[in-house]
């Protein structure tokens, strides 16, 4: 199987080509076109606005139709993917064989996947808070209390420098397209499949090929697209947030360190919550920014982390077909070990614990990728660096820390499940910058409402609310 | 114990797309080049000629250069170049004696960080560019043509043999600058405005010159630097060949056959380009013409006898692979003014057969020596 550059429509067979081999037996699964920056670049210089266009020249509500077709297709359909057919089933066993997911969490993320294109009418009205839809086709319109909003698109297509680590992270870009913004999109060097095979499925519903953009090559193409898109997404490490941080243009998601609070009114009940701490630390074999990877708690902390240790550390590798399987391996050779000696490092800090040492080695290394079973670590208080780390795998810290401290500790959180119901800790938690989603009550840190914003609210970042007048007896109607 | 020779092309290859040279021209560059070989010798190792590197080194061999080396093969009776001998001073110490009252420029590579490598020169950068001035199709760099150079210069050497070529074509050459070692420092430090900033202040110097009225023909750039200057162009509404560019030239690791399609089919409007690899201790390696019919593979040839190329193994750096086989670029300078025997480059390749126009061997697909380049930082400019 080949896949090409997608140019706006233009399908290009470039003769640099990356070969996808399967993370066990090394076979072949796909060759990969491998572009350039400077195409890209050229490209969106020619291609960006008309784009947009060709988006804005169907009616908002018929997109929205088309892309919730497209969802349907994505999940039952078999698609004409870059010249091959391509069943669901095929693209489970692509997407597990070059990324190492095992195949029932690839099915679970194109149900995902499918949940959000399936709500996409509903997740449009929370995330605008009901604005009527042509108001992003035209630029203005008048909303429910009579008054003329404008939304200004920022950029006629939004870049997308996707990571290969998880496909679940796609979720993010889906209503894109229903907002009147064209894709131009750097796939995953593993997992080049989730945008292929939704492309593949908007462009049989009906959305212009024109719209989309997907651009496999290496990093100079992420960069291009980071220098040409007025507004671009990437995923990436802890440094490529730290580069973008301040970067309006951009934006950034890397690590989530997301966390789950014991309140001290809760914590004596700990037993009652280990069903959703499992579920944040282990679902999607812990590879989320969503997932926990650490568990704040005044005492009993020590109890909480065998606890702990007992029903993740038992998790062993499983091969990627079979139903029960829920760890990922790692398919870059050396990644697993070198993690693996890093939380080495980290477990000889003074406080430090290794609750899952008695449940055999966590490190199993393949003939061509490694594996690392679920760690736990207790810290008997937040200073070690241990406390802090995320890795792309079931692993959490259990620390020990006084209420009264743990806002101050806890550091950036992408998602805080803060298990609690006394009202003066609720209200500092809500008070608390340092968390971005805040679940008050004993919610996995991975559940997430899709009709609610996630890292900053799309609209926010593509459009610009902006003054606009007109002679107070002109009429301003949208529908 | 003398190695064996290295296996001479044969007709018998896969049918290349290219017209292979005879057997005829092939054993006569290489007698040339054995000849050559000897000649050097007696330069270099000579008291009134040789330069005090060599004629104190040779004091610790186990041979004599002047009497054992009788062909290009001997050369391999020679301990492997360390590249730290061209770190540092006093530069004095590899000036040929014949050279000692001319006028010296002294060039340099890399850079970024601790001292650089450098190579003294009198006049081997003007022949290289002279002989390469040789390769250029008329029709596209027409004698008379002024020049535009947008490239490094600084410490190197490519201003100077930019600008000796346009002259000695009867044209005038129009330098702008890009300091690599700044760029380096961008990439290094994630300054990725900052580079966008500099490379737009290179593109936006390189546009006011080409609508100067300059009557600018021909021009020497890098890959990075011509995509960025097509892309500026076409958002002006044109292109390099309605700038007035007929015909470039060009060099870097990035020349892969993918990025010369791309050049050729969506960025040059018809503009000529033809590919060089090079640098300081070399010279100018020319290429076979370039094109769809030879999937755009981009083959270099040293510009023998000065300078060889050798596509070798990787762990045993005196056996030469297999044509086709990939290896590790060995090269050996052999002028008046430099002797550098089985120089390893930080590059691989390759092996390509003798062409006609260039009958020894070439290489192909250069780019960074993959044990090396995870440290490398390439493509810069």
């Amino acid at each position: 199987m080949h896949l090409p550059a997608l140019r706006f429509g233009k399908r290009y067979e470039s003769l640099d080509r990356a070969t996808l081999v399967h993370f066990l037996s090394g076979e072949t699964v796909a060759e990969v076109s491998q572009v350039g920056g400077a195409m890209l670049s050229r490209d969106l210089q020619k291609f960006s606005r008309a784009a947009r266009q060709a988006i804005l020249g169907i009616e908002p509500a018929e997109i929205i139709k088309r892309m919730q077709a497209a969802g349907r297709l994505y999940a039952c359909g078999t698609l004409s993917n870059a010249g091959s057919q391509q069943s669901p089933e095929d693209f489970v066993k692509q997407q597990s064989a070059t990324t190492g997911l095992p195949e029932s969490l690839c099915r679970a993320n194109m149900q995902k996947n499918l949940f959000v294109l399936a709500n996409l009418d509903r997740m449009l009205d929370a995330l605008s808070r009901g604005l009527p839809s042509e108001v992003f086709w035209k630029g203005y319109g008048r909303e429910g209390r009579g008054v003329i909003v404008s939304y200004q698109a920022q950029s006629p297509v939004l870049g997308l420098v996707l990571p290969s680590n998880s496909p679940g992270v796609h979720t993010l870009w889906l209503p894109v397209i229903a907002l009147g913004i064209g894709l131009v999109i750097k796939p995953g060097g593993q997992e080049p499949w989730t945008p292929y095979r939704m492309t593949a499925a908007m462009i049989e519903a009906g959305i212009p090929e024109e719209a989309i953009g997907l651009y496999p090559g290496a990093t100079d193409v992420g960069a291009a697209i980071l220098a040409n898109c007025r507004r671009s997404m990437i995923f990436g490490s802890a440094r490529t947030v730290e580069q973008y941080r301040a970067h309006p243009n951009v934006q950034v998601h890397g690590p989530g360190l997301s966390k789950i609070i014991l309140g001290d009114d809760c914590v004596d009940d700990w037993q009652d919550y280990m069903d959703v701490i499992v579920e944040s630390v282990a679902a999607n074999s812990g590879r989320g920014c969503i997932n926990a990877s650490a568990l704040f708690a005044s005492r009993h902390t020590d109890e909480i982390a065998a606890a702990l240790a007992a029903r993740l550390g038992p998790i062993d590798v499983r091969p990627p077909e079979d139903p029960e399987a829920t760890l990922a391996a790692f398919t870059v050779q050396g990644a697993a070990k070198a993690i693996w000696e890093q939380i080495e490092v980290g477990l000889k800090a003074p406080g430090v614990t290794h609750a899952t040492a008695g449940y055999g080695n966590r490190f199993v290394e393949g003939e061509r990728c490694g594996w690392l079973r679920p760690v736990v670590v207790h810290c008997s208080s937040p200073e070690p660096a241990i406390a802090k780390a995320e890795y792309m795998f079931p692993f959490i810290s259990v620390v020990r820390c006084p209420q009264h401290d743990m806002l101050a500790k806890i550091g950036p959180t992408l998602v805080g499940t803060a298990i609690t119901n006394d009202p003066v800790f609720q209200s500092a938690l809500s008070d608390s910058v340092d968390i971005d989603r805040l679940n008050l009550g004993p919610i996995p840190t991975t559940k997430l409402d899709w009709l609610q914003p996630h890292e900053g609210n799309i609209i926010d970042f593509l459009y610009r609310s902006r003054a606009l007048q007109t002679p107070a007896d002109s009429p301003v109607r949208v529908s | 114990m003398t190695p064996d020779p290295p296996p001479l092309a044969t007709h018998a290859s896969p049918s290349p797309a290219f017209e292979v040279a005879d057997t005829t021209a092939i054993e006569k560059a290489r007698n040339d080049l054995d000849a050559h070989t000897v000649e050097m010798m007696a330069w270099h190792f000579h008291p009134s000629t040789g330069c005090p590197f060599w004629l104190h080194y040779a004091q610790s061999l186990p041979f004599n250069p002047l009497k054992d080396v009788n062909r290009y093969d001997d050369l391999k009776k020679f301990p492997p170049f360390e590249d730290e001998w061209l770190r540092g001073g006093p530069l004095q110490r590899w000036v040929p004696r014949a050279f000692v009252d001319k006028a010296l420029y002294v060039f340099e590579t890399g850079g970024t960080t601790g001292v650089p490598k450098s190579r003294v020169a009198c006049c081997d950068f003007r022949t290289d560019y002279e002989q390469f001035s040789a390769t250029l199709p008329e029709e596209y760099f027409p004698r008379g043509a002024n020049w535009l150079m947008l490239g490094p210069s600084g410490p190197r050497r490519l201003r100077l043999s930019i600008e000796h070529l346009a002259q000695c074509r009867g044209g005038i050459s129009f330098c702008i600058d890009l300091d690599p070692r700044w760029v380096i420092k961008l990439i290094q430090r994630g300054w990725m405005e900052h580079l966008e900033a500099y490379k737009q202040h290179c593109i936006d110097q390189a546009i006011t010159i080409l609508e100067a009225g300059h009557d600018i023909r021909c021009m020497f750039t890098t890959p990075k630097l011509l995509e960025s200057l097509a892309l500026a162009l076409e958002k002006k509404g044109t292109t390099i060949r309605q700038a007035g560019i007929t015909g470039i030239f060009s060099g870097g690791t990035e020349f892969t056959p993918q990025w010369t399609r791309f050049a050729v089919e969506e960025l040059l409007d018809g503009a000529y380009m033809t590919p060089t690899y090079g640098n300081t201790l070399m010279g100018l390696a020319a290429s076979r013409p370039v094109g769809p019919a030879d999937g755009y593979t981009i083959a270099y040839y040293a510009p023998q006898p000065r300078a060889v190329i050798e596509v070798v193994d990787c762990n045993d750096t005196n056996s030469i692979v297999p044509y086709g086989g990939t290896g590790r670029v060995k090269l050996t300078t052999l002028t008046q003014e430099t002797f550098v025997p089985g120089f390893l480059e930080r590059d691989e390749g390759e092996r390509e057969q003798p062409y006609k126009q260039y009958p020894w061997d070439g290489i192909s697909g250069v780019r960074p020596f993959h044990k090396l380049s995870s440290a490398a930082t390439v493509g810069v400019y």
